[in-house]
């Protein structure tokens, strides 16, 4: 029979100039990034060098807000301005250069001051998918967080810092189906065959195999029978091998299944080889872990109404057939590692796995369109194909309830645990937090940063000190910085340096990919950057 | 320097002429240093692709006035996503030139200059002209010949000391989809790129049994188009040529012809042209993050104005922000940077076969070489073993792959000269023959 010859598709000069990322985020993740519109706040070196690797990879559109004019120390540490344009106005320099790096992406410039935009345009940030800022004074970044906080909008606020820099995300709800885990359990359902599995099993008996098809059983399958040899052996049909030793036994049983040459040396068989590696995982017990099982649980899908996000009715669907036809379990996710196998053993297990995902899959679908009946949105606001990568993904879902950083700033006598805490490990870098904290509050009190000129570098040391001692004793806190850092930081005089602004332009520009893209985990939700050891830290505010 | 230049590097004169309680113990805050940086300091960057393209910038915004690139690439559409020197009208041209007459145009307190050329076109005399040398690369083996070279310029006094005049620091940056890492390397006094092979991730290979009569996966069916069906069908009578589109298309093609015959799934263009040109995912995000700690450290090795990374980081991004900094060891026994020590090979008899030989080399976990030439000393006398790239040599000396040691003479305690890629200088492997003498079986 004549097989029509396929065609290769033609490939689009946009997929082969991105070809390099679109093997990372997808052809959804790229379309997410091409559409969305982000705002920065200053364009500093920090505030370029984010920009910079936004635009590169697609982003739709950049609106920069900036009312300064460029200096020559600004030329000294931001590679998108030059000497020439001294005196210019430095978003709408920036704004040009950094359109260069990408025809694809839709560049503006907002000559405003932040203050005097949130309270006569605040609309205008509702308009943004995201919006990040670089060197703000304390006012500004109160009143603009409790904005974006009520307009859900993302907000990241950094900073660059002489050898250190920070990065302080608010995020008021982030649902992520795709978190691309990096070490997944696969999902073989040993403990809980569905029945044609079952029925698949059951169509092997090793011993009677050919030597030929002894050596090419697929793994899982050697697994099931032992696990079931093993059941027999001890009397109980439903136990599961937990502890080493139980694992142990059933490792040598499979090592003693293992065909023998007739001089009595064993074949090599590597599907039993394999078989042996994998007893450690492939029996684990099919459930829900923690974070699903609070997911499950959250009042987002308990109440659905006609504004309720897709995730949230896709979860409670996912829910619902947990509950039901799920007995517990979350749907297959339909796919197989690769093993030692010939072919036709190998595809028809697949084939199973994946006819099952998409029965499970079909059954969310139902509940998904019966949940959309019952608030009365249109039956297409979710599709199958949403509902098939939701249930493919039901394992690694993930949802982030961030804090609103305005609160930091004003919370006052109550102790922040987790500052407190850090504050006690003598390697973390809460530290360091803290001093970027209390140079905020030294220009709210000064109107300048500590060392910003030669002389002053010794006398602002005790002035920065007792900044941060106020602020320390405001949150209740009862240590205290270490006073080589605040010299340090004094030293600094509020330099920037490119190399330090590059780093951490790359971590947040990463950072916002992954927020408007909804794949892969953001940092939770503070960090900070050390460049003297390069290390960086996490914490959740 | 004018006025202007000196307000321009405010920045960098704080950190400069300011002492710290976080100083390296050499330094001594001042005007010199930035001069030093601006007028004397000169350095190699290696690579002008994702890396490379952000460390010319960070390095011309860091001070540094003399840099030379070289590379040996033309810019493709593809590299565009995060090589931000490069436009869509440079495709085709050399990356090397095109990136130094951005920076040069960008930052004038800059000079770069280029060299449209493989590293390995290079002499001694030239490498030897650098205060330090920067590498952004992808590939292990060019890293490993930039290693071999930055030791082999060391030299070594009468006692075994070490002359730190000869001494060209390496800093060294990778990255892979949303990872990276960093390092510093001392040569002759921190761990070297040979001394950690085993960091570097194995090559993905699939037997060739399974791509012949067993395929279960997508990149199965590719590997067999790739490596027995265009081979026999030699549908354009060339070698593949991985930027042409027609041989991917027709790879693709092929591809899923295979893989529907064996009702495989998932063939894809994407992933034929990944399989087929071994392609590593990279964005600007990564590259940025990881040449910016790389310029750090060169800017701390320039200054001593604060302590350098010892001498390992590794970076992800993946799940949150996560960086790792250890001290790698140094190998007493590596094979590049333990200075004169003898290096041997454990062979188990003279019934081997040359082309053995040459396997153990690139299977050895401390050689791990790529195509080695081999050379041994006979009775005083050099006889050339087998030399795979010169065509005529490679021909007649095809034969003595399929010989044994013992028929070419060869036997315990020889000297065998390996000459490889992987090392700019040949090096004398002695072998150590446990069963010297006799044929069996």
């Amino acid at each position: 029979m004549a097989v029509p010859s396929p065609k290769s598709p033609e490939q689009s000069e946009r997929s082969r100039k991105y070809d390099r990322q679109l093997r990372l985020w997808g052809d959804q993740g790229q379309q997410d990034l091409e559409t969305a519109h982000v705002c920065l706040i200053n364009a500093t070196a920090l505030g370029t060098e984010i920009l910079k690797s936004l635009v590169l990879p697609g982003i739709g559109a950049f609106t920069i807000i900036d009312n300064e004019v460029i200096t020559e120390e600004d030329i000294g540490s931001n590679f998108f301005l030059t000497a020439d344009r001294i005196g210019e106005k430095r978003g709408s320099i920036a704004s040009q250069l950094l359109c260069e790096l990408n025809p694809d992406t839709r560049g503006h410039f907002i000559d405003e001051c932040l203050l005097k935009l949130l309270d006569l345009n605040p609309g205008l940030f509702n308009t943004f998918n995201i919006v990040v800022t670089t060197s703000l004074h304390e006012k500004e970044i109160i009143d603009l967080s409790h904005k974006l906080w009520t307009y859900n909008i993302p907000l990241l606020v950094c900073q660059s810092y002489g050898f250190f820099g920070s990065m302080r995300l608010q995020l008021a709800e982030h649902t992520m189906i795709k978190t691309h885990p990096d070490n997944q359990n696969p999902d073989l359902r040993l403990d809980c065959p569905f029945q044609k599995l079952k029925a698949h099993f059951d169509t092997y008996d090793l011993e009677a195999l050919d030597l030929t098809n002894h050596l090419h059983v697929p793994y899982l399958i050697i697994l099931y029978k032992h696990l079931e040899k093993w059941r027999n052996d001890i009397g109980d049909v439903n136990v599961l091998p937990e502890t080493y030793k139980q694992k142990q036994v059933i490792r040598e049983n499979i090592k003693n299944s293992i065909r023998k040459h007739e001089n009595g040396t064993l074949h090599h068989e590597e599907n039993f080889e394999e078989a042996i590696r994998s007893v450690n995982f492939a029996y684990n017990r099919t459930s829900l872990s923690e974070n699903i099982q609070l997911i499950l649980k959250d009042e987002k899908l308990m109440n659905l109404t006609s504004n309720s996000q897709p995730f949230w009715i896709m979860a409670r669907a996912l829910k619902d057939f947990v509950d039901n036809e799920g007995c517990g379990r979350l749907p297959v996710r339909g796919t197989l590692p690769d093993m030692t196998a010939d072919t036709f053993k190998y595809i028809s297990l697949q084939q199973l796995y994946h006819e099952q995902a998409a029965k499970d899959a079909e059954a969310v679908y139902n509940r998904v369109q019966q949940l959309l009946q019952n608030v009365n949105l249109p039956d297409d606001t979710i599709t199958e194909q949403d509902i098939k990568i939701f249930c493919k993904h039901a394992s690694e879902l993930c949802v982030i309830r961030g804090t609103r950083i305005a609160d930091e700033y004003e919370r006052k006598g109550n102790a922040d645990n987790e500052i407190s805490q850090s504050l006690e490990d003598p390697d973390s870098l809460i530290e360091h937090y803290i001093i970027l904290r209390g140079i905020e509050r030294f220009y709210s009190e000064y109107y300048t940063y500590p060392g910003e000129i030669d002389e002053q570098v010794e006398p602002d040391i005790p002035k920065l000190k007792l900044c941060i001692s106020k602020l320390l004793s405001e949150w209740g806190c009862m240590s205290s910085t270490k006073e080589d850092y605040i010299h340090e930081y004094c030293r600094y005089g509020k330099s920037e340096l490119h190399s330090v602004s590059s780093f951490i332009g790359g971590c947040v520009s990463h950072e916002i990919i992954k927020i408007i893209t909804r794949q892969y985990k953001p940092v939770n939700n503070s960090f900070v950057f050390n460049a003297i050891n390069c290390s960086t830290e996490s914490f959740t505010l | 320097m004018c006025d202007n230049d000196h307000r321009r590097w405010n920045h960098l004169k704080k950190i400069l002429e300011r002492s710290s309680p976080f100083c390296h113990p050499d330094f001594e805050p001042g005007t010199g240093i930035l001069e030093f940086l601006q007028n004397s300091c000169k350095l190699l960057v290696v690579g002008a692709g994702g890396l490379g393209c952000e460390l010319l910038k960070d390095l011309a915004m860091m001070g540094f006035g003399d840099v030379h690139v070289i590379d040996m690439d033309t810019i493709d559409l593809s590299n565009l996503n995060r090589q931000f020197l490069f436009r869509r009208k440079d495709v085709n041209s050399s990356k090397a030139e095109v990136a130094a007459k951005f920076i040069n145009e960008r930052v004038p307190t800059c000079r770069v200059t280029p060299h449209h050329c493989k590293i390995q076109d290079k002499s001694e005399d030239f490498y030897r002209n650098f205060h330090f040398v920067v590498c952004g690369l992808d590939s292990v083996v060019a890293r490993r010949w930039i290693n071999g070279m930055l030791i082999s310029l060391l030299s070594y006094d009468d006692n075994q000391q070490l002359d730190n005049s000869t001494v060209i620091p390496l800093i060294d940056g990778g990255t892979e989809g949303f990872k990276g890492n960093v390092r510093v390397i001392i040569p002759g006094i921190t761990p070297c790129i040979d001394c950690t092979l085993d960091l570097f991730p194995p090559q993905v290979t699939y037997p060739l049994c399974t791509i012949a009569s067993t395929p279960r996966l997508p990149e199965h069916c590719i590997e067999y188009v790739k490596l027995i069906q265009w081979p026999k069908e030699n549908p354009f009578d060339s070698n593949i040529d991985t930027d042409d589109p027609v041989h991917i298309s027709w790879i693709y093609e092929k591809s899923l012809e295979r893989a529907d015959e064996f009702g495989i799934n998932g063939v894809n263009y994407r992933l034929v042209q990944g399989v087929i040109k071994n392609i590593i995912p990279a964005v600007a995000s990564t590259n940025a993050v990881i040449a910016a700690a790389c310029v750090t450290e060169a800017f701390k090795v320039a200054t001593s104005c604060c302590p350098l990374l010892n001498n390992y980081a590794v970076f992800n991004n993946a799940d949150g922000i996560y960086t790792y900094t250890y001290e790698a060891e140094r190998k007493s026994d590596c094979i590049t940077c333990s200075p004169r020590k003898a290096k041997y090979l454990d062979i188990d008899d003279t019934n081997m076969r040359l082309e053995k030989i040459i396997e153990i080399l690139c299977e050895h976990q401390q050689y791990q070489m790529k195509n080695p030439a081999l050379t041994i000393e006979l009775d005083g006398k050099r006889k050339t073993l087998y030399m795979p790239n010169v065509p005529s040599i490679e021909l007649k000396t095809r034969p003595n792959l399929k010989m044994t040691l013992e028929q070419l003479g060869i036997a315990d305690g020889c000297k065998l000269l390996v000459a490889d890629i992987t090392n700019p200088r040949a090096f004398e492997i002695i072998l150590k023959i446990k069963n010297n003498c006799v044929s069996m079986e």
